[in-house]
């Protein structure tokens, strides 16, 4: 997904790119190293899962931030 | 409900003007609900246990189908909040025991997550990544052949292959410092900027480095001149992807609290 000049600026315009159009990878590099971080009386956490897939760990530990 | 059903949190905005969770559908296809406390208001929806308990999940999560169905479902009801109101995204998936305790998470967390609404009101996230082409970038190593002291193909081989490696280095060593100067001058016009990790060419699809995956914060009325930036380092050179507007999540920080 590449927007050239005035594609950036039209885009704000008409306002938010349809979900279904975003690239996951951009996706999940916003879902997996960003949003608040909450504690409290969770039942699961991203975090807390241990993937064993090599694959799949390889991939999402290239998105997660050393935290 | 407790071993059999959870709370799945997907974002936070203030109770005043926020948009009705009706007819919004989340992970799994559950039913968006509201739960308002303090102030603030957190859309979550009833998950079931038997897939979002920690030994399916570490199932589920290995699944790339899964993964994109949920990851663009949790997407869905923040956008669907943050386009109307400003809000604080929550990270993929996290489920409390019920409504009470999301209830108690916006009473004990209320000033953090005024906080983090007032940081990002009036402002939206955009994404910048930089691509470099090796071959692009490196340059011929003739001229270190020149001087070879040393005869004979196998030391023409090695001198040539370290000489592939070093100017290798260099064109990897000139990309990140235009992607350092990229990312500063985009920061500059920001309110905040962030690097994310380069993405993985498997899940990118792209051969070239990525040198820049950056998250720039801007205010609203900044938006045209944060274009003309991108605009203008285009020209200097290099590729430039640009996306957004998104809904803040690289900037949605709870500071602890105690901290200033």
């Amino acid at each position: 997904m590449t927007y050239e000049e005035p594609r950036g600026a039209l885009l704000a315009e008409e306002g938010r790119l349809p979900a279904e159009r975003v690239a996951l990878v951009d996706l999940l590099d916003r879902l997996l190293a960003g949003g608040v971080v909450v504690s409290g009386d969770l039942v699961l956490s991203i975090a807390d899962i241990d993937l064993v897939r090599i694959s799949i760990h390889a991939l999402i530990t290239s998105i997660r931030d050393d935290e | 409900m407790t071993g059999e059903a959870g709370t799945y949190l997907y974002v936070v905005a203030r109770d005043s003007g926020a948009p009705s969770p009706d007819g919004l559908t989340g992970v799994a296809g559950t039913p968006v609900r509201a739960v308002a406390r303090a102030g603030l208001v957190a859309y979550v929806s009833t998950v079931p246990l038997s897939q979002f308990g920690e030994e399916p999940l570490q199932r589920s999560m290995e699944d790339l189908d899964w993964l994109d169905e949920t990851a663009r479902a949790h997407h869905h009801v923040v956008e669907a909040v943050a386009s109307a109101v400003p809000a604080v995204p929550v990270r993929l998936v996290t489920v409390y025991s019920g409504d009470e305790q999301v209830a108690g998470l916006l009473e004990d967390r209320h000033d953090a997550f005024r906080q983090a609404l007032e940081r990002i009101t009036g402002r939206q996230e955009w994404g910048v990544k930089v691509y470099a082409d090796p071959a692009e970038q490196a340059e011929p190593a003739a001229a270190q052949d020149r001087a070879g002291a040393a005869t004979g193909p196998g030391a023409a081989y090695l001198r040539k292959r370290q000489a592939g490696l070093r100017s290798r280095e260099e064109a990897w060593r000139r990309a990140s410092v235009r992607a350092e100067q990229v990312h500063e001058r985009l920061a500059s016009v920001a309110v905040a900027g962030r690097r994310h990790r380069a993405q993985d060419p498997q899940l990118s699809g792209r051969k070239e480095w990525m040198v820049l995956n950056g998250a720039y914060l801007v205010d609203e009325e900044r938006h045209a001149e944060f274009v003309r930036a991108v605009d203008e380092l285009r020209r200097e050179g290099g590729e430039l992807e640009l996306t957004g507007p998104w809904a803040p999540y690289s900037f949605a920080t709870l500071d602890e609290a105690g901290e200033p």
